[in-house]
């Protein structure tokens, strides 16, 4: 295969690829695009991309004002940084135990881990949603975090990580008086970066985006998330507003967006990682 | 913090164990307790309790409840929205899974053969993944809107007909699924193109030799056996994500116009959270769970003939 000259094949290839992106695309430049247009360009010129008359400020300020986009995105990030922390610190320590640690508990906990892999909140949600109205703490962050507080998943992407560093830097370790926090601060945690990242990657993502949890616990817009807000913004916002909702969306999806744009090869590697041990 | 939760706990004692021993086992059962103790709080015992809720005709707000057999069952069967929805999800995974799955193996030896712009085409499609899925469901619904969409003004340039995508009851699903498929091609593309790069080079070669000539013969003897195990993996993860349909539906259509787009745990959601059918719900959840199962079974006994390739 010759593939630096450029062959019949090749261009079709590119072509394919080209098109493709485009209109995968599409609707990112469509947003932005409709994002600056006044009400009167969205229904007279829907191809024209450039706006006739330029209402980015317009637009953006109703965004901003309809709804509180500055507490949803704070909640957001809160959400997920409580979500990731406890995950990671609940995670790493049974999964050290479960790869590392000689106990007759071990066999059982590896099938309660692989049968929790299999629920998804949708699952759970009907009980933990009557069991959060009685203790009534619906309406809180700890509704939010706690249920994804254990992740099965975290464990098992820890427990294949750790099976591979090497016994002789546990036993040194050990040896040198350490205790197994210290080794799993010291040792564990330190060799274990890319599966962190990885693992962080994959948390936030998906809890960044979970619109089903936030809809059942969270009726108050001051503990909204940025799924659950901009539903609140589309019916607080009457009628084809769609230059105001194009801006806010496009407000919202840009902070994961930008984060993966700056990140590509870890976003890339951790879905690979993720996804290919899940 | 782990700890604050693990107390000390007695362990068994068996007089061959070395105190070392004891003591290594009793470190791994404070470490792992935290862990545990929310698996059990938060997994097992609210699908324990999702079982026999299903068995119950509770309903958030009235005080008590009976069990009531298997009546919540005998009832979904009969019950026409249950099964519409059942029937719209197998629709919305038949068209989204193969088509996402296809097209992502497309792309990725399109983009693998190809030496330029590699990088800039796997974000173009990969994108989508790290999108709002809620924010980019509004964009689509503004791109599929009937009168002042872009879609349908492209399509009346070219003289088509121009449909009420999202509006009407016979294109809402298959609208629907082009959001689905959209949305889920970068994240399979993604795990194809690592799939792809660890095939060996020699592979190729060997099968030149023994004379394979085409390209599609080069795919039917290395490639797609090479691929097995990622195939199957994608394969899993495209149906369960697309049997989990839940934030377009309920941004865009609320199972509508007609029950037309009325999936699974939009309809979970609808009579749990909506109506506090709690009992009646939690019937539903224990199907989806045990379609969830089924599919995982189905994985591991594929996984199991093919260990071969890996």
């Amino acid at each position: 295969m010759n593939a630096s000259a450029f062959t019949l094949g090749r261009a079709v290839r590119l072509s394919i690829l080209i098109f493709g992106a485009v209109i995968f695309l599409a609707p990112y430049v469509f947003m932005i695009s409709t994002a600056g247009k006044a009400q009167s360009d969205i229904f007279s010129s829907s191809l024209s991309l450039i706006p006739q008359h330029w209402s980015y400020v317009a637009n953006f300020t109703k965004a901003l004002t309809r709804v509180s986009m500055t507490t949803l995105l704070w909640n957001g990030v809160v959400v997920c940084a409580l979500i990731f922390v406890f995950q990671v610190m609940i995670a790493i320590p049974c999964a050290y135990a479960m790869a590392k640690l000689k106990f007759r508990a071990a066999r059982l906990m590896m099938v309660l881990v692989m049968l929790g892999l299999l629920v998804p909140i949708h699952a759970t949600a009907l009980p933990l949603y009557v069991a959060f109205d009685r203790l009534a703490v619906l309406n809180s962050y700890f509704a939010l975090v706690a249920p994804f507080t254990i992740s099965v998943f975290g464990i098992f992407l820890f427990l294949q990580f750790f099976r591979a560093i090497p016994d002789d830097l546990i036993h040194a370790a050990r040896l040198d008086g350490m205790s197994e926090l210290g080794i799993i601060g010291r040792v564990i945690v330190p060799n274990a970066w890319p599966a962190i990242t990885a693992f962080a990657i994959f948390s936030v993502v998906a809890h960044w985006n979970d619109l089903y949890w936030p809809l059942i616990v969270v009726s108050n817009q001051a503990y909204a998330t940025p799924p659950l807000g901009l539903l609140y913004f589309r019916a607080a916002e009457a009628g084809d507003d769609y230059g105001a909702l194009m801006a806010a969306t496009l407000i919202i999806t840009t902070p994961l967006v930008a984060a993966f744009l700056l990140a590509q090869k870890r976003f890339v590697e951790g879905i690979t990682m993720t996804g290919l041990k899940g | 913090m782990a700890e604050a939760i693990a107390a000390p706990l007695p362990v068994v004692r068996k007089p061959s164990r070395s105190a070392a021993e004891r003591q290594e086992a009793r470190a791994a059962l404070v470490l792992s307790l935290p862990a545990m103790v929310l698996l059990f709080v938060f997994i097992l015992l609210p699908v324990a309790v999702v079982i026999l809720f299903g068995f119950t005709d509770y309903e958030l707000g009235y005080a008590g409840f009976r069990f009531v057999g298997f009546d919540n069952y005998t009832e979904l069967f009969t019950n026409r929205t249950f099964r519409r929805s059942l029937w719209n999800t197998t629709v919305y995974t038949a068209i989204v899974a193969p088509i996402s799955i296809f097209m992502a193996l497309g792309l990725a030896m399109l983009i693998e053969s190809e030496n330029i712009g590699r990088s800039l085409f796997r974000t173009a499609y990969f994108l989508p993944v790290a999108s709002l899925l809620v924010a980019m469901a509004t964009v689509w619904q503004y791109l599929f809107h009937p009168t002042i969409g872009p879609i349908n003004a492209l399509l009346a340039l070219g003289g088509l007909p121009r449909p009420n995508w999202l509006g009407a009851s016979t294109s809402v699903l298959y609208s629907l699924s082009i959001i689905g498929i959209w949305q889920s091609v970068g994240f399979n593309l993604v795990l194809f193109l690592a799939g792809l790069t660890a095939i060996p080079r020699d592979l190729y070669h060997a099968a030149h030799v023994d004379g394979a000539r085409s390209a599609f013969d080069r795919f039917r003897l290395v490639t797609w056996p090479m691929l097995g195990p990622t195939t199957l993996f994608v394969t899993t993860i495209s149906i369960i994500n697309a049997v989990k349909v839940f934030e377009t539906v309920k941004t865009l259509t609320e199972g509508g116009p007609n029950k037309a787009s009325e999936v699974l745990l939009f309809t979970i959601y609808q009579e749990g959270f909506v109506y506090l059918k709690v009992g009646y719900a939690s019937a539903m959840t224990v199907v989806f769970l045990l379609i969830l199962v089924v599919l995982m079974f189905l994985q591991y006994r594929v996984q199991d003939k093919q260990v071969h390739y890996s």
